[in-house]
């Protein structure tokens, strides 16, 4: 299989600057393939975030190409995006959930926006509350949730239309140790399911738990990969089949 | 499905209310324009009353000192104008009329004094159709051929200056109009804009989630119609109102020509549609307003 072929995401000579600043990410080139799980780690400023914005469609690249699902995703109309961004989970490192909506209706917004209808909203969004334990607290405001409730809610939405890649940033980071095998447990278990995971952290415990995984290191806006996920397509049964 | 679907996206999000005063300015908006409205349609109610009743009308005036021959060339004049073609009605006004209407200027003994001022005896007459320069012309050469005092004039020519004034306060009614459809959308664009900025947070959340420009649109296209309905209908009651007193005080006047002032069933209609118009126009701008700054961010 040559670089690329059967690739849901495909990075080319990317760069990101923001305005007149020096690029906070060169050269990045890299390949994910459907049903993969990627660590992105660096040390703070490294530019994980920059790069995950990239990647949940935030923000251009300064050059560069980016593919995803086949499109080229630079190029393609502006009116096209919410489509690619409706097959894609984010994980927000601060969260951002829509302060004036209980958790409940946090957890359906991806739904709502997909235009699923409410009776076929119900169910999943409760059973996906009761998976990360706030089944008792889904009529509750974010304001009056806990920073670990928070970031189960915004995983459970960011997982509950079951996204084709799933992006996350440092979504450990708030919750217990406990909490963080269970919400590695439920990545993995939706990576199975087929959904390319991608997981910034700067936690190198969290790597060790998932041991089919594969690290690409971000140090000071170039990428390197310690597993060589970035060079060959990785050896799981499920990519590229 | 679609429906559905539009359920589905319309609950995206709380009701987001635009702005606390947004329903007070639109209803003073629209009760605004409901009275410039109001008077505009009454004021080309009243110039196209005035106009028809006057549009075939001529003035013969025989104006001579001895009253003889007045008399001899109105009778002239009269003979003439009953046998003419085009000529639906002739009156002479009588003299008891005539110094009705004087003697608010001169007093009752000197209109009635055989040594007053001489008055020039009047014939109304009524053409047909509407006066044209050619037929005042050819009436003209006719009538003074058989009585040499006599002065021609279209009866409109008199209230011309009148219509003129008339024409400029109905532009003035449409320019007022403008103006506040201008404003109203000034006002709920900044609404909007206001809005956008303090739920920034949360649009761009619903964004980056894959919703479209359109769904976040219509969160506000929905508050702002409430506003407008709100505002709209306070507005025209107020409106409607102001513009039934105003009737009711010049109604009171008891003058001729003021009373063709009064709207008619589709001047009302017209004036209760302001409210609908306003209402699309705010929907239509908030939807701009919203779509511009949405394309503003990826």
């Amino acid at each position: 299989m040559s670089a690329g072929e059967g690739s849901i995401v495909q990075f080319d000579n990317v760069g990101l600057r923001y305005g007149t600043e020096r690029e906070v990410l060169s050269d990045i080139a890299f390949t994910l393939y459907p049903g993969s799980f990627y660590f992105l780690t660096g040390a703070s400023g490294a530019g994980k975030t920059s790069l995950l914005k990239l990647l949940y469609l935030a923000q251009r690249p300064s050059r560069g190409v980016i593919r995803m699902f086949g499109t080229d995703v630079i190029t393609v109309p502006r009116n096209r995006l919410p489509e690619f961004r409706r097959r894609i989970g984010v994980v927000f490192q601060d969260f951002r959930l829509v302060p004036d909506l209980s958790a409940f209706d946090n957890v359906a917004l991806p739904l709502r926006v997909s235009g699923v209808p409410e009776n076929e909203i119900r169910k999943p969004v409760a059973d996906m509350l009761q998976w990360v334990g706030l089944e008792q607290r889904a009529d509750a405001r974010p304001a009056s949730l806990s920073g670990g409730e928070q970031q189960r809610v915004a995983i459970a939405r960011a997982v509950i239309a079951r996204p084709e890649i799933l992006v996350a940033d440092e979504p450990t980071g708030n919750v217990d140790p406990e909490m963080a095998v269970k919400l590695l447990r439920l990545f993995e278990a939706l990576n199975r399911l087929g959904t390319t995971v991608v997981v910034a952290t700067h936690d190198v415990h969290l790597l060790k738990k998932v041991p089919d995984s594969l690290i690409m290191r971000l140090d000071r806006g170039r990428l390197s990969d310690p597993t060589g996920a970035l060079r060959y397509p990785p050896r799981r049964e499920t990519v590229g089949q | 499905m679609k429906a559905l679907r539009h359920v589905a996206s319309d609950r995206l999000l709380p009701q987001a209310r635009i702005a606390g005063p947004m329903p007070w300015v639109i209803a003073i908006m629209i009760a605004l324009t409901v009275i410039a409205a109001g008077a505009g349609l009454g004021l080309r109610n009243l110039t196209q009353s005035a106009r028809n009743e006057i549009a075939g009308g001529i003035t013969v005036q025989i104006v001579e000192g001895r009253p003889a021959e007045r008399e001899r060339q109105v009778q002239a004049a009269l003979s003439l104008l009953d046998e003419l073609d085009g000529v639906a009605e002739v009156r002479r006004v009588p003299d008891e009329e005539l110094k009705a209407l004087l003697e608010p200027w001169l007093g009752p003994q000197a209109a009635s004094a055989e040594d007053a001022l001489p008055v020039p005896a009047i014939i109304d007459v009524k053409l047909a159709g509407s006066v044209t320069e050619k037929q005042l012309k050819d009436l003209r050469a006719t009538i003074v051929s058989s009585a040499p005092s006599a002065r021609v004039d279209a009866q409109a020519r008199w209230l011309q200056p009148v219509f003129d004034a008339a024409a400029s306060l109905q532009w003035l009614a449409v320019g007022l109009i403008v103006l506040l459809a201008g404003t109203s959308a000034a006002a709920v664009w900044l609404a909007a804009r206001s809005a956008l900025g303090s739920n920034h947070e949360t649009i761009e959340i619903v964004h980056l989630l894959g919703g479209t420009d359109a769904q976040i649109a219509r969160i506000f296209q929905r508050s702002v119609a409430f506003d407008a309905a709100l505002g709209g209908l306070a507005g025209l009651a107020l409106g409607l109102a102001a513009v039934l007193l105003l009737g009711k005080q010049f109604a009171a006047l008891g003058s001729g020509m003021v009373a063709g002032g009064g709207l008619g069933p589709v001047d009302w209609a017209v004036l209760a549609l302001i409210p609908v118009i306003g209402l699309a126009l705010a929907i239509l701008t908030a939807r701009l307003t919203v779509l511009a700054v949405l394309r503003q961010i990826l």
